[in-house]
């Protein structure tokens, strides 16, 4: 069976091209036509993405998938649909106003190198809403909003792009008897490619400025920009190597073992449990094996940190649930014990240190000035402990004082724990810190 | 079996991905960092593509490209991002996009308390986009719900042809809790209907006004056509005011007629309770213990916990509400799902907000004393 050969890829039922006499889009339009001719694609693989704007019309006029989105997003929808299946052709049309609110995505299109094919409708001013001024209108330009002529400096598409990282881009004019070529060649880039084709506006930018084909030519000489291919830089599209590069670094992914609860707790009621310190002594990570270990003894946890944007330096404060029962309500209104290990950590819960009840049991280093509270201190010489073991055991000495004294759940299953999850360096140092941490609180007993 | 330590983040990825969910892009901001970093990793392993938007109007872009050419898309934000996501919001409407929109809420308004908890978003959910059409959201209270419901979500987006909200919040996205996620019974997976080779292919083709048109994907053996502008069943524009409505009535009805079977709600009920409390999301749990707490105290009191916040499942709610004298909807914002109890409320319940927004959880006690439930 032979592929049929498309003549047009324009619908041929009554539906006419909407433009104002002149207008510069439908000699583009027509002559995308006939780049697609030339590259014989199949219609059903061919998307065109449009937004809002005069070109945004267009797509209504071709037999192919279209996709209209709105006002200067059409690259975003073109890259998802790219992203999403790779061997389409996908070919966002959008006027230079869109290419002002949608500024970034051109950017940032240019430097990904997502496969898509950008033309760019450019008549220097927005013809849909009245012919205000865009990001491309020359200097001195006049339109509805630059009545005494445009104070701003135009945007020269080509050179942006292709200093985005663009991997081709050509300037054109819809008077260019190349032009479909032109659009065929940039069709044909697997990386990202744009077209700026200027083009005269006869409702507004055209009649305002007495812009003549002549002039069209003399205005891309005064703005000094540059005709022709701007930059060709061919490189690897994104989809080819997001995926080489999925498949050279799967290797590293590993996932965490799962908990089986092999220990008995001792703990009979919901218990909230603060470890208050300083951004750099692991507080986080300490924490998360204390609830882990807890669970381990077939105990609910929850865990909620809270620390400072920057990473070490300033507090870090996480707090723990440990409850036999299901966990409702994960505030703690007033913790069971509180660990300080640091200064930050003691001015971060220093209310909560104040207002503590009788029955809660505060653990803290020795050297730190703690708020007068009604609560039970253990004044224990931590860091000291930790010393000869490594700066950041300085949790685990803690934590090993806390199970020991409180009998919460046996010291081994956090030993256990750190065993299941921590490499077997690391986890020396840890388990020794927890032996140092609970033999601190038998010799001060 | 066995249990892990996680948090709602990454149980919302998971819950994607067990979904089949092959497509996200995002844009990063706390407190939903982490599901986009989640996401980066696990896409691919699902056989996907996670991207890093240039921001959120992309990150919306990119999800409703891939998603009409076949692909099950996430984003997520949380309430800063969402007002850039609004536009888009009306468009993944108007072209009847299965998408699930993930917000973990946090302080505001504005950039509010990054790091801190808040419910502010739940009418703006609802009413985040141009011209007021429904939406459907659920609203997870612990870490194992939010992987069920961001399955779930999936399936309703799918099903219905349109974009699903996680309406979650930083007290569940970023707090970790012990789960087993393979004891979490999940419902068959849903894959939207596509159009067969020898049906009348039209986009948005219905012939009852609630129907959910099948769906031809960009790239398939269809020419598929898809646009934000006013369009007929056939998406080429129109300004025939009778096809322009019909349009409206069908984005409408397919939410509103199928009401009753997105209606998630979990009941605690009591003989004889003269005071029902209405809940969602993180302050389900305290109110959980609150009601606990007042029983304990010879109270008699009901409870309603609503895992589907929009439609707003109105027959549950007044069905709970048959012979309260007070209804109790306490909310970490001032007051917003509290409009809907009253909407529904019969003449003579009385009705009890108990707000706050200051970062902190509604906590058991404020419940009982504001609730006047002591």
């Amino acid at each position: 069976m032979s592929t049929p050969r498309y003549e047009t890829y324009m619908s041929t039922d009554t539906i006419p091209l909407p433009y104002c006499p002149g207008c510069g889009h439908t000699t583009l339009v027509k002559a995308l036509d006939q780049a697609l001719v030339r590259l014989q694609p199949d219609p059903r693989k061919v998307v065109i993405v449009t937004d809002i704007g005069c070109i945004g019309l267009a797509d209504r006029n071709f037999v192919t998938n279209a996709f209209h989105g709105l006002h200067g997003r059409s690259i975003t929808y073109a890259c998802g649909l790219k992203l999403a299946r790779p061997e389409l052709t996908v070919i966002a049309l959008k006027g230079d106003g869109a290419c002002g609110i949608g500024g970034t995505h051109l950017l940032n299109v240019a430097r990904r190198n997502i496969g898509i094919t950008l033309i760019v409708a450019n008549n220097f001013n927005y013809g849909m809403t009245g012919g205000q001024h865009s990001v491309t209108t020359p200097t001195g330009g006049v339109t509805s909003t630059t009545p005494w002529g445009n104070v701003e400096r135009p945007m020269d598409l080509c050179a942006t792009t292709a200093a985005a990282g663009a991997a081709w881009v050509y300037r054109a004019t819809t008077f260019d008897q190349d032009l479909p070529e032109v659009l065929a060649r940039a069709i044909s880039q697997p990386g990202f490619a744009m077209v700026d084709v200027w083009e005269q506006c006869q409702a507004y930018y055209a009649q305002r400025n007495k812009l003549r084909k002549s002039d069209l030519f003399g205005l891309l000489e005064s703005c000094g920009f540059r005709l022709g291919l701007v930059a060709d830089d061919p490189r690897p599209e994104y989809s080819a190597r997001y995926h080489a590069a999925f498949e050279a670094g799967k290797g590293v992914l590993r996932s965490k073992p799962k908990i089986e609860p092999s220990f008995r707790a001792a703990v009979a009621r919901q218990s909230g449990i603060l470890i208050a310190g300083s951004a750099g002594q692991k507080i986080r990570s300490t924490a998360t094996l204390l609830a882990e270990a807890g669970i381990a003894c077939d105990l609910y946890a929850t865990q909620k940190d809270d620390y400072p944007i920057t990473v070490r330096t300033g507090h870090s404060v996480a707090e723990i649930i440990l409850s036999p029962q299901r966990i409702d309500y994960t505030g703690i209104d007033q913790p069971d014990y509180l660990v300080a290990l640091s200064q930050d950590g003691v001015k971060r819960t220093r209310a909560s240190i104040a207002s503590l009840p009788a029955t809660s049991t505060v653990y803290t280093d020795a050297a730190l000035d703690l708020p007068a509270t009604a609560a039970r201190v253990l004044r224990l010489p931590l860091a000291e402990a930790a010393q000869g073991i490594g700066k950041l055991s300085i949790g685990f000495v803690a934590l090993g004082a806390l199970l020991a004294e409180s009998g919460l759940y046996p010291v081994e299953a956090l030993a256990a724990t750190i065993r299941a999850f921590q490499s077997d360096t690391i986890a020396d140092a840890s388990c020794k810190a927890l032996a140092a941490g609970a033999e601190l609180v038998r010799s001060t007993t | 079996m066995g249990y892990e330590f996680i948090e709602g983040n990454e149980a919302i990825a998971r819950g994607a991905c067990a979904a089949g969910c092959d497509f996200f892009a995002g844009y990063p901001i706390t407190p939903a960092s982490s599901i986009l970093h989640y996401m980066m990793e696990l896409t691919p392993q699902n056989g996907g593509l996670a991207i890093q938007a240039e921001d959120e109007i992309a990150s919306m872009g990119f999800c409703l490209g891939a998603a009409m050419a076949g692909r099950k898309a996430m984003t997520a934000t949380s309430g800063p991002g969402m007002s850039l996501y609004s536009e888009n919001i009306g468009l993944a409407i108007m072209g009847e996009t299965p998408l699930v929109i993930v917000n973990v809420q946090r302080q505001g308004p504005a950039t509010g308390s990054a790091t801190k908890g808040a419910e502010g978003d739940i009418q703006f959910t609802r009413w985040g986009t141009s011209g007021g059409l429904p939406v459907i959201a659920l609203s997870p209270a612990t870490v194992e719900e939010a992987y069920l419901l961001t399955y779930v979500a999936f399936n309703l987006a799918e099903r219905y042809r349109t974009p699903v909200f996680i309406l979650t919040s930083k007290d569940v996205g970023v707090t970790k809790e012990r789960v087993d996620l393979e004891a979490v019974e999940l419902p068959t997976r849903v894959e939207r209907k596509r159009f067969a080779p020898d049906d009348d292919y039209r986009p948005h083709g219905f012939s009852r006004s609630e129907e959910v048109p099948a769906v031809a994907d960009f790239g398939g053996d269809r020419i598929a056509r898809y646009t934000t502008s006013t369009h007929d069943q056939s998406a080429f524009l129109t300004t025939d005011p009778k096809l322009i409505q019909a349009m409206i009535d069908h984005y409408q009805a397919k939410i509103t007629a199928a009401a009753e079977d997105l209606a998630l709600v979990k009941h605690d009920m009591q003989e004889g309770a003269d005071t029902l409390c209405i809940s969602y999301g993180i302050t389900s749990r305290s109110t959980a213990v609150a009601v606990r707490q007042a029983r304990a105290a010879g109270r008699k009191v009901s409870s309603l916990v609503l895992q589907t916040l929009w439609p707003v499942p109105e027959r549950a709610i007044l069905a709970a509400m048959d012979g309260v004298r007070r209804v109790v909807v306490p909310e970490m914002n001032m007051g917003q799902y509290l409009l809907e109890i009253e909407r529904l409320a019969p003449a003579g319940v009385e009705v009890v907000g108990v707000c706050k927004m200051d970062t902190t959880l509604v906590s058991p006690a404020e419940i009982l004393a504001k609730g006047g439930l002591r």
